[in-house]
């Protein structure tokens, strides 16, 4: 009885901040509770009092794992709007550690460094470090292969992996595939996935149940965005058609730093925030450079997205957390699910 | 399909391009009894090139500037010059020695072309 009360107080409180997670939007939400993929997202900064209700309702206490989805960490770069990325990757390694459920991997889909110098890898490495997370799984970002067509890149973070760094593996039956969509990149065009990899990830999929989840996760997003700017690839239809027999997509992409997701079929897009700086929305600004934003509302633009899988309900819940939480009290006073 | 005619009208004209240079050995070696010193700039702000197309005469150095935050590149499309990256405030020159029309990219975000035309 409470809990309603407290949800309708909640739902009343998020009209009033009229910041993305409307009423209206949190039951589309909600909606597609039953049909496989549960998101709670509202356009940048998500609330994560909304979050508790979705996994409370939907996803059921204790899900079979968590990861966290992390990108664009531009170590290196330190200009506007964000001198130390150093200290926001940092701060999104604390609420990775600080989260109630410790997730069973870390997935960062890519830009890692600002100019792929080794210097800037080192201090990943380190900070990562401090995630403690068992194992983190990369996929390179268009920085990462700028001097040396990502050799180095694959040195440190492609063992065991196909041509520029593409690969699978299997978690609790949740079929996970790395794709590389910044290599051999040609005039005019997005993103390029290329014939040897696409052959493979076909080859890969072959012989899998349709029942099984496939996650997989590009730094480029795998859906058009925005041409103008870029933000596709080109090849990615031809990727997805291999996928159309699955019963559960879910399609992790970084490279825009703001959250964008849509749902086709049973296929859901999702991108991630950056630890280190905004980009604006496609077409607000004359080119996708850094978004300059007041220091004191940086860690809002910024975040981390964990991933709850549910085996029971075969559903994946998709949460983005920014690094600030300056909506926890205005939602009730909330606390956030990732801790702060 | 507006985009990809357009598109496929940019391949085809690459294309051409790519058949109408003549091939050559070492480009970056300038002749020396050239007397020409002209330069010229192209500025990469907010991931244009600018001016998109530069027309100059032969024997003109060509001095890229990246004024962005982010890190570019100037590559040729024909693989006739090609730059290290480019990070802000930093340049690339190449000096044209034939004539011809020399399309180019940034290898980093390919959506960025550009065009030298040496006369």
């Amino acid at each position: 009885m409470i809990d309603k009360k407290q949800d309708l107080i909640d739902q009343k409180l998020q009209d009033l901040n009229n910041d993305g997670v409307d009423r209206r939007g949190f039951l589309k939400c909600m909606a597609w509770a039953g049909t496989g993929l549960v998101w709670t997202i509202s356009g940048g900064i998500p609330k994560s009092r909304a979050f508790a209700k979705t996994a409370d309702r939907s996803a059921g206490k204790g899900a079979d794992f968590t990861f966290v989805q992390i990108s664009d960490s531009h170590i290196g770069f330190n200009k506007p709007a964000n001198p130390d990325v150093t200290a926001t990757l940092q701060t999104a390694i604390n609420k990775i550690k600080a989260m109630p459920q410790k997730p069973d991997f870390i997935i960062h889909t890519g830009d890692l460094s600002q100019l792929s110098k080794p210097s800037e890898f080192d201090t990943l490495d380190q900070v990562l470090k401090g995630a403690s997370a068992k194992q983190v799984h990369f996929v390179p970002g268009e920085h990462d292969m700028l001097t040396d067509n990502g050799e180095q890149y694959l040195q440190r973070y492609g063992k065991g992996t196909k041509g520029a760094g593409w690969y699978s593996f299997d978690h609790k039956g949740v079929h996970f595939v790395g794709l590389v969509n910044v290599a051999n990149l040609k005039a005019g065009g997005m993103g390029s996935l290329g014939h040897e990899q696409l052959e493979w990830f076909e080859d890969d999929l072959k012989g899998r149940s349709a029942s099984t989840p496939i996650v997989l996760f590009a730094h480029i997003p795998l859906w058009t965005i925005y041409p103008d700017w870029g933000w596709g690839t080109d090849d990615s239809e031809q990727a997805l058609s291999y996928v159309k027999r699955f019963g559960s997509v879910t399609v992790l992409n970084g490279h825009i730093h703001q959250i964008r997701q849509k749902v086709e079929g049973k296929v859901s897009f999702h991108t991630a925030m950056s630890t280190a700086f905004p980009q604006p929305a496609p077409g607000t600004a004359p080119s996708a450079g850094p978004m300059k934003v007041p220091a004191d509302q940086l860690q809002r633009v910024l975040g981390i997205t964990d991933v709850n899988y549910l085996v029971s309900g075969r559903s994946l819940a998709v949460v983005d957390s920014p690094l600030g939480d300056p909506g926890a009290s205005s939602a009730g006073g909330g606390g956030s699910t990732s801790g702060s | 399909m507006k985009r990809n005619s357009l598109w496929v009208a940019s391949c085809t004209a690459s294309v051409i391009i790519a058949i109408v240079l003549p091939v050559w050995g070492s480009p970056s070696v300038a002749a020396n009894d050239q007397p020409s010193a002209a330069s010229a700039a192209v500025k990469i702000d907010n991931f244009v090139f600018g001016p998109q197309t530069l027309t100059v005469p032969v024997g003109t150095t060509v001095t890229w500037t990246n004024k962005d935050d982010i890190p570019h590149t100037t590559v040729s499309t024909d693989g006739v010059f090609k730059s290290k990256v480019m990070d802000t405030d930093e340049q690339f020159s190449y000096k044209f020695t034939k004539a011809g029309t020399y399309s180019y990219y940034c290898s980093v975000h390919p959506k960025m072309t550009g065009k030298v035309v040496m006369q």
